[in-house]
């Protein structure tokens, strides 16, 4: 069948999520059975029905171009669990 | 270099609107506090909704059309997921499929030859936020984050592989920002207004992605450097392999970020919180809404003002430097004003690596083109005059004054010719001997005695008569 551990593997790779064997195997083996599931829509005939995008079925939902009030900069660091002279301090990337 | 082959990503901040992409934090940021213009919505906190900002769709709309676009009649957002700092949410909203603009064309000038650059897409997104490396990208050990740029509403404008040299690619971004700064979407003067991506490789060979340049210079210079290093690699029988390289503005080379087989997957799904965009009914009334853009203005000044196509499209490359010869050439002569702004005034300013905005006002260009025409100054003086203002500033009319400028009256001419015929009796004889030379070295000699006011016609004029005569 399509997903492989070593597909879990990467997509948890991906996602920065750590997985130990046994939960690699679990989630195989559920991504598997998700798609056999959504197999089953295969079946049915599609034709001329529009594509759907969005399923809530509104379209153009807009703000004005206008300023409203910024939190205060101890706000919005109040969460971050490392900061330094106002900035949020992250791991070195690349 | 014929066989290099350049597709360029731009992004570009719509910085004129006032608030973000998503929210109504405010764009004005340059100079502030780190992380002080954020809301719920830019940090990504959990439960913040974004809301588009309509006058953001309505720039992009324009843009597109300016380009040449086709308008999408249905356009939606995506989330691009990868994790970096910079991203608050572990995912950018941005456009997949379905950007709101696609298959343009922008013509640009390449060595007196007009050359189309097929436009694939514009599309909107958010602008990240702006990482601090303490030290280089390479070595430092973490980074700092200010979101005050997250949300900040950009266009990414992506060429087809078209380009063909760094000039080429570097007078495309030139025009882009251009015709941008025309539409008034955007101010490329600020910091990190401008971003660019380039993809690059030599025919046959694999593709090299540079990404991160910000500055207009830096573009060429990137490419240059990394075609070069291309070049190199090939002549030695290396073979270049598809990455992803950064561009180091400081030391002038491209590094290694990431190679194919790390190669990004970003995983793009449907923007669930943001619903499509249906808004292609917009375009008649935003094409009625743009204004004249570079080419058509060029066309209109040479018809207008009879003035030559080079100095057209010297005039009309930036919005500012065609406002500024406008408002000079309803009060002057149009060509000898198209003259002195495209030639002069423009040189000028590019010799000091400063802007139009930065040059003085244009009714002190009228004022020295008036004391030109009225035969005050000579056009040596009429230079002097522009490099003061633009170096020290001040008036015009003192600077005349303070530097003795206006051009010395017919009568002291006159008696500088007679004294200098009377020192240089050499120099006649070599003139009545066929030399022309000595002509020009009495004229030289004439100037000098006069500190370069005498008007050069004039010298020539009393010279000749005086050595005919005698």
């Amino acid at each position: 069948m399509a997903i492989s551990v070593k597909d879990v593997k990467h997509i948890a790779s991906l996602a920065c999520i750590d997985l130990d064997e046994a939960q690699e195997e679990r989630f195989a083996r559920q991504f598997n059975s998700i798609l056999e599931y959504f197999k089953e829509l295969d079946g049915l005939n599609t034709e001329g029905v529009e594509p759907t995008y969005h399923v809530i079925g509104l379209n153009n939902v807009f703000r004005e171009d206008v300023v409203e009030p910024s939190l205060p900069q101890e706000e919005a660091l109040r969460n971050a669990p490392k900061k330094e002279k106002g900035y949020f301090k992250g791991p070195r990337i690349v | 270099m014929s066989d290099v082959i350049i597709g360029l990503e731009v992004h570009c901040q719509l910085n004129k609107l006032n608030s973000k992409l998503f929210c109504g934090c405010s764009t004005r940021q340059q100079g502030l506090e780190p992380n002080v213009m954020t809301c719920p919505v830019c940090l990504g906190l959990p439960g913040a909704l974004p809301v588009i900002n309509k006058k953001a769709v309505e720039y992009a709309i324009m843009v597109g059309l300016a380009l040449n676009c086709k308008i999408a009649e249905h356009t939606q957002f995506y989330r691009k997921n990868y994790y970096y700092p910079d991203l608050p949410r572990g995912f950018q909203i941005t456009q997949y499929d379905y950007p709101i603009a696609f298959d343009g064309v922008l013509t640009v000038d390449t060595d007196g030859e007009e050359r189309p650059i097929r436009i694939r897409r514009v599309h909107m997104e958010e602008d990240p936020g702006r990482l601090v490396h303490q030290g280089s990208i390479e070595t430092s050990k973490f980074v700092l984050v200010d979101y005050n740029r997250s949300g900040m509403p950009l266009l990414e404008v992506v060429t087809e592989p078209d380009l063909r040299s760094p000039k080429e690619a570097r007078r495309f971004i030139n025009k882009l920002r251009n015709i941008l700064e025309y539409l008034d979407v955007f101010d490329g003067s600020l910091e990190g207004a401008l971003r660019v991506d380039a993809n690059v490789s030599l025919k046959g060979g694999a593709r090299v992605e540079i990404k991160n340049i910000s500055s207009y210079k830096g573009v060429e210079r990137a490419l240059l450097f990394e075609i070069s290093r291309q070049q190199n690699m090939r002549r030695r029988g290396i073979r270049v392999v598809q990455e992803t390289r950064h561009y180091d503005d400081e030391r002038n080379c491209t590094i290694t970020l990431r190679t194919k087989e790390q190669a990004e997957e970003y995983r793009y799904y449907p923007e669930p919180d943001l619903v499509p965009l249906a808004v292609k009914s917009w375009e008649s009334e935003l094409k009625g809404r743009l204004p004249e853009l570079p080419d058509a203005k060029r066309e209109r000044f040479k018809r207008q003002y009879g003035i030559s196509d080079s100095h057209a499209k010297v005039l009309t490359a930036e919005i500012r430097v065609a406002n500024y010869y406008e408002r000079v050439a309803e009060r002057c002569d149009p060509r000898m004003a198209a003259t002195w702004v495209a030639d002069y005034l423009k040189g000028e300013l590019n010799y000091r690596d400063r802007d139009i905005r930065d040059a003085f006002p244009p009714e002190k260009m009228v004022y020295i083109l008036e004391q030109l025409s009225n035969g005050t100054i000579t056009d040596k003086g009429a230079v002097e005059v522009i490099r003061a203002l633009l170096d020290e500033g001040g008036d015009p009319k003192d600077i005349i004054l303070a530097r003795n400028l206006a051009k010395v009256e017919t009568d002291i001419t006159r008696a500088a010719v007679a004294e200098v015929l009377k020192e240089n009796q050499a120099a006649i004889m070599d003139y009545k001997a066929g030399k022309a030379q000595a002509f020009n070295y009495l004229v030289g000699m004439v100037m000098k005695k006069t500190g370069g006011r005498a008007d050069p016609a004039e010298v020539n004029l009393l010279l000749r008569e005086s050595l005919e005569c005698t």
